[in-house]
Order: structure tokens, then C-alpha cells, then sequence
């Protein structure tokens, strides 16, 4: 922290116009995490769909389908990430929109990430990571994606 | 000070000192003098309100009951667990189930698939709990089971597993959380809409006062919104709020308060502000004793005691730097036996992201035993009363608890506050904001936002994996006692309960003791009791 006063700079919200779906896929029912991302995305601009608890993945696959959205965000607290976002992942090739990029978060051991990378997921986010840096990487990846798609 | 400002090698940021607020936002004076006291604790332990503790002779009379929880993958596994535990000296035996037991799923249903065994042990049947008691007798331990939901459903089949070895249920101790209350608000294994759920905890609480007395039926529990993000003072309101919920719906179904209400029990987490802890559970028992008295008309002082278990560890344990968690239990456990907690559960320093380890477990009830008989500070009840900052946060605590239940009374109640998505939306909003905290280094956690070394962001542990050939075996297990057992009886035994439960003035326990002797499932149970019912449609609210 500085004590000397800047001149504020004015930026647009990092998700501003980004629709984003928070799901808990599976039996779990900690869903804090996924409301606090949801609050932290939707005060970072974006559009925040929240599925609630227990949804299969196919469901969560339809809705992102459904709801033209940007990114989706899987939290899965149970140990059962392996299971849940292969099957996410697939229902979402199903359903011919694997160009969604899929986010992870919750209790995923550091040995688990390259699997979850591997299956085709874009970040794996863990629940000592400031809400700020999670937001960020969401947004640096969806620029990334955007620009891609233009070039 | 100055010690706090000692840089070790490679810390990301600079702790910010000691606050004078604590975790619930109560600010603290400088120094606290007898005249700042504005109540205190005139009355002796043992007796009303009971702010210094509920017996007069506190842990000398009797020793907090050591529990861990634990259970894993196949009724086998844990029970070979249990058998270890004992062995060790552990006093009670703690049961945690998997989702699919919790959530009413059998392991054949598409939706259990890749969560059998994982969280807990899979009791989808008496068969299971057979063999998870298989040579541990029912009479001499007390058994404490994590179950909501189907709380009412698994405490059938302990009773039903003790009959079919010709024991007396009235003989059983132990404990069902039974809690589906903060199910809807920070656990999620919610099944049924709200009031039939409420119905289901009623009718298991009155069945249990005649059947097996010695059996607490309820653990009205704070410890899962205070994990999700709420403070101490919250956790205590929302808890007690709760807790008026369930003796109205007791009232409404008939039962006796001076009778039930001396089964009630309650069950919270312990975090690190120890003063606090020690406060928030003075205050609890204060304020649980006069409401009785003063809007029940309770007179029997077991009827007004405020009995509780804690676990200590939960969400105050981070990953980074896991050894850390060790000294944080140990702190919290001291804070729960100065406070006068009847049960304590310490969490394993790895708990933050695995299972424990057998060697994790150990060190966790080592670290009871250590604060029991080496520490001293169990030698005389409430050792900390008198201190003026205690009784001055005591005092000041129990308005802060009053004024949030007054809110929640002021909603409409603790069923409507859920229903409509209110509280769920508050504890969201709070464990946002604490977040935020964290994330700032306003709320200092040692190894994470503070002296956190960038080399080890992440503890190298022993990691605990859960045998992949289990749930087979579990689906095996199943299939055979699907072929074996009466289908004729089972489909009678389902049919009267569904019967029973389309009839509001039929106690539900019968039928369900009567279906789990069947062997019917308890996927089958649910399933009919949410043709009835129907299911909890989760308002989203943020």
C-alpha cells in the first residue's frame, strides 16, 4: 500500500459483457465457493449464471449452450474433479460447444492439475487465490480466446 | 510488535499488526477494567443460566469425549479404522458418510456414480452398517453419525442393527446431526422441501426420547455457515435461530419441552480468536437457558442446558505451510475446553485439502490428550471467568448474538429466512467479504497472506487415495443383498411408509425401522417419501 495519492485511473470492469455459468456438478454441496466466485465475477462486470447444487454435467452443459455463454466455471469440492469434468468437458463436445473454455475450482490437489489441464481445461483455480488474481486470469484468458478467434 | 516486523526471508507482504477488532468486527479496548464489566458471571458454574458451564464440577466430574471423524470407502475399511481408533484410546466413534448416502442416492444411481466412498463410508443398507459395527459392541462406545438429510433414515438402521444383534436400542449412545436446517444453508445435502424435512427431524427427536433415551437426536449446528464465512456471532444467532425453529416444530408435533429439550444438542466450529471462542460459547449457554426458561416455560435445568461439540480446525486451516495447522489446532482445542465443550473433534493439519493420514489423525488426538493432561487447564471449570476482558466480551458478545436472531425472528423465522433464500444469500454475501479480507491481509492467516514463502505455496504431504476398486465392491455388495432379501417384504414395508407419510399425525420411525429390517435401500426410502413430498427446489439468490 502507498501512501502517495494517484490520479485514479477510470478502467472498464475486466468482464464487463462476459457471460459466465458458475455450476456444481456432482453431489457436492459446498457452494460458497462457487457463490463468492459468482459475486467476484459479477462485481468484475460479467453476467454470472448460477446453476445451484447437484446438477449433472450434461445439464450444465445444455444451459451454457443455452445461455450463449462465455466461459464456464466448475467448482467441485468432493475429490471427484477427474469424473466431473471429463464428463463436463465431453457433454459439452456433445452438444458442439467445446470452443467454451472450462474453468475448475475447489479442493484439487497440485497433482491432479495437469490431468485437469490435459482434459482440456483452461485454469485450475484453488481456494487460496485471491479473488482479484482469479478474475484476472479469467479475463487474460478470455481476451486470449477472443483473440484467436480474430486472428 | 517488533517481532511481529521481523522479516523472514522471502515473505510476500508486511502483517499489519495487531487489530484492536476481532473476527466478528467487535472492537476491543486497549485495556478492560472490572468496572467495564457490565454483567459478568455472578452465578457458579452448574448453575443458571449457566454462563460459567454447565455442571458444577466441570471436567473433573467428566472428561470431554475425544471423537474424530472418519470413515472411507467400504464398511470394511472403516471398520478396520474404528478398530485402529479404539485401540488408541478414542472414546467415541465418529461415522462420515458418503454423498450418495447423504443425498438419498443408492450406488447404482446414475447420479452416485463417481462419488461412491469418496467423502465418507456408503451405508445404502443394514447390511453395510453390519458390517461397519461388525465386533465393536454397540452397548460400550458411543457412535456420533454426519448425517442430515437421511438422518432419520440411518438412525432406523442403528436401530434396527442393534436389534438384529438382540441389544436394547435404549442402551445405544451416540449422536445423528440431523441438522437439515443449515443443510439448506450451507451444506447442501437438502433433499425434501423445508417444513416435511422439519417433520422427518421431529418425528426421529420424539422416537429417540422413547426409544433409545440415551441417544442425542439432534446436533443443531453453527459449524458449517461458520466454515462457509459467517463470524462467530452469526454462527451463535443463526444457530439459536435455528434451534427455535426445532422446538416450535417439536411443540407443533406434540412433543413435551421439558422432555425433549434435554436431548437437544449443538455442535460448532472453533476458530483462532481464542478469547472470542471462549466468549461466543458463554454467551450461547446464557442466552439458550433464558430463552427456554423465559419463552417456553422450561423449569427443569437440564431442560435449559445448552450442551455442545465442536470440532477445532475447519476453515481456519490453510493449505500452504500445512505443519502450521498443527499449533492452530492446539490453540483451538485450548479455546474449546476453556470454553467447556462436552465433545471435541480436531481436525488433522492436512484436512484443509485430503483425508487424513493415519499419521495426520494421530497427531490430531494427540493434541486432545496433550491439552487434557498436560496443559492444566481443565483442572478447575471455566478458568478463564472472572477475566474482566472475558466477561466484558461475554456481555458484549451475547448482544451482538441477540440482536442477529432478532433479525431473523423480525424475517419471519429461521423456515422462511431459508425457504425464501434470505439467509443463504446473507452467508454468501458475508464469506464474500471475508474473502476479500483474506485476500487483503485484513484478516492476517500466517503462511498464506502473511510470511508466505513463494517456494512452497502448496504443502508436500502424504496423500491419502482411496482404494478405485471400491466402489465396485461396494455396487457388488449391493447387487447381492438386492437378490437376497424379501421382495415381498420390502415392497410392504415401502408401502406403509408411504402411507405413513401422506398422514402428518403418524411418527415416521416405525415405518422406517420397519423398512430397514427388509433391507429396503435407502434410495428406496427417499423415493417415497418424495412421491409424497416432492423436493427442495433451491432458491438462487445472490
Amino acid at each position: 500500500m502507498s501512501d502517495t495519492i494517484e490520479t485514479p485511473v477510470i478502467s472498464a470492469p475486466p468482464l464487463r459483457g462476459k457471460r459466465i455459468l458458475v455450476a456444481k456438478p456432482g453431489l457436492d454441496g459446498h457452494d460458497i465457493g462457487a457463490k463468492v466466485i459468482a459475486l467476484a465475477l459479477r462485481d468484475a462486470g460479467a453476467e454470472v449464471i448460477y446453476t445451484g447444487l447437484r446438477k449433472s454435467p450434461g445439464f450444465i452443459a445444455r444451459v451454457a449452450v443455452d445461455e450463449d455463454v462465455d466461459a464456464v466455471g466448475l467448482s467441485i469440492l468432493s475429490g471427484s474433479h477427474k469424473e466431473l469434468v471429463a464428463d463436463a468437458i465431453a457433454a459439452l463436445a456433445d452438444q458442439g460447444a467445446s470452443n467454451i473454455p472450462v474453468f475448475v475450482g475447489g479442493t484439487i490437489p497440485e497433482e491432479d492439475v495437469a490431468m485437469l489441464l490435459a482434459l482440456g481445461v483452461t485454469a485450475v483455480f484453488t481456494a487460496d487465490m485471491k479473488l482479484d488474481d482469479v478474475v484476472a486470469a479469467v479475463a487474460e484468458r478470455l481476451a486470449e480466446r477472443l483473440a484467436e478467434r480474430q486472428a | 510488535m517488533t517481532a511481529l516486523k521481523q522479516k523472514p526471508a522471502r515473505d510476500t507482504e508486511e502483517p499489519k499488526g495487531i487489530s484492536p477488532m476481532t473476527p466478528s468486527g467487535i472492537e476491543v479496548p486497549r485495556v478492560v477494567t472490572a468496572g467495564m464489566v457490565a454483567r459478568g458471571a455472578p452465578e457458579q458454574p452448574g448453575e443458571f443460566p449457566f454462563t460459567r458451564g454447565i455442571f458444577p464440577d466441570g471436567f473433573r466430574g467428566r472428561a470431554w469425549t475425544m471423537r474424530q471423524y472418519s470413515g472411507f470407502g467400504t464398511a470394511e475399511e472403516s471398520n478396520e479404522r474404528y478398530q485402529f481408533l479404539l485401540r488408541e484410546g478414542q472414546t467415541g466413534l465418529s461415522v462420515a458418510l458418503d454423498l450418495p448416502t447423504q443425498c438419498g442416492y443408492d450406488p447404482t444411481d446414475p447420479m452416485a456414480r463417481s462419488e461412491i466412498g469418496k467423502v465418507g463410508v456408503s451405508l445404502s443398507n443394514l447390511s453395510e452398517m453390519e458390517i461397519l459395527f461388525d465386533g465393536i459392541d454397540l452397548t460400550k462406545i458411543s457412535t456420533s453419525f454426519t448425517i442430515n438429510g437421511t438422518a432419520a433414515l440411518i438412525y432406523a438402521m442403528y436401530v434396527a442393527c442393534a436389534e438384529r444383534r438382540g441389544i436394547d436400542p435404549g442402551l445405544l449412545t451416540g449422536t445423528i446431526q440431523n441438522d437439515i436446517l443449515k443443510e439448506y444453508v450451507a451444506r447442501g445435502t437438502w433433499i425434501f422441501p423445508v417444513r416435511p424435512s422439519m417433520r422427518l427431524t421431529a418425528d426421529s427427536i420424539l422416537y429417540a426420547n422413547r426409544t433409545t433415551p440415551r441417544f442425542n437426536p439432534i446436533s443443531i449446528a453453527g459449524a458449517h455457515m461458520r466454515d462457509a464465512g459467517c463470524n462467530a456471532v452469526e454462527e451463535m444467532a443463526y444457530t439459536l435461530s435455528n434451534g427455535i425453529a426445532y422446538v416450535d416444530e417439536l411443540l407443533r408435533r406434540g412433543g413435551d419441552v421439558e422432555k425433549f429439550a434435554k436431548r437437544l444438542s449443538f455442535f460448532f466450529y472453533v476458530h483462532m480468536d481464542l478469547f472470542e471462542e471462549v466468549a461466543k460459547f458463554r454467551a450461547g449457554r446464557r442466552i439458550w437457558a433464558e430463552l427456554m426458561q423465559a419463552r417456553y416455560g422450561v423449569s427443569d435445568p437440564k431442560a435449559q442446558m445448552f450442551r455442545f461439540g465442536v470440532v477445532c480446525g475447519g476453515s481456519s486451516l490453510v493449505a500452504p505451510q500445512p505443519q502450521n495447522n498443527i499449533v492452530r489446532v492446539a490453540i483451538e482445542t485450548l479455546a474449546a475446553v476453556l470454553a467447556g465443550a462436552q465433545s471435541i473433534f480436531t481436525c488433522a493439519y492436512d484436512e484443509a485439502f485430503q483425508i487424513p493420514t493415519e499419521s495426520s489423525a494421530e497427531i490430531a488426538l494427540r493434541t486432545q490428550q496433550i491439552v487434557a493432561l498436560e496443559s492444566g487447564v481443565a483442572r478447575t471449570v471455566d478458568a478463564l471467568g472472572g477475566s474482566h476482558y472475558l466477561e466484558w466480551l461475554t456481555d458484549e458478545t451475547e448482544r451482538r448474538i441477540r440482536a442477529q436472531m432478532d433479525e431473523v425472528e423480525a424475517y419471519g423465522g429461521a423456515v422462511k429466512a431459508i425457504e425464501d433464500g434470505w439467509l443463504q444469500m446473507r452467508l454468501a454475501q458475508r464469506a464474500h467479504e471475508r474473502k476479500r479480507q483474506i485476500d487483503s491481509g485484513a484478516f492476517p492467516v500466517v503462511g498464506l497472506n502473511v510470511f508466505r514463502k513463494a517456494e512452497e505455496t502448496r504443502g508436500a504431504v502424504e496423500v491419502f487415495r482411496i482404494d478405485p476398486k471400491a466402489s465396485r465392491r461396494i455396487v457388488e455388495k449391493y447387487e447381492a443383498v438386492m437378490d437376497r432379501r424379501d421382495a415381498a417384504v420390502v415392497a410392504r414395508a415401502l408401502d406403509r411408509l408411504g402411507a405413513a407419510a401422506a398422514q402428518d399425525a403418524e411418527n415416521l420411525m416405525p415405518y422406517l425401522v420397519e423398512c430397514c429390517h427388509a433391507y429396503a435401500t435407502v434410495g428406496e426410502m427417499v423415493a417415497r417419501l418424495k412421491g409424497c413430498w416432492g423436493e427442495f427446489q433451491e432458491p438462487i439468490r445472490l
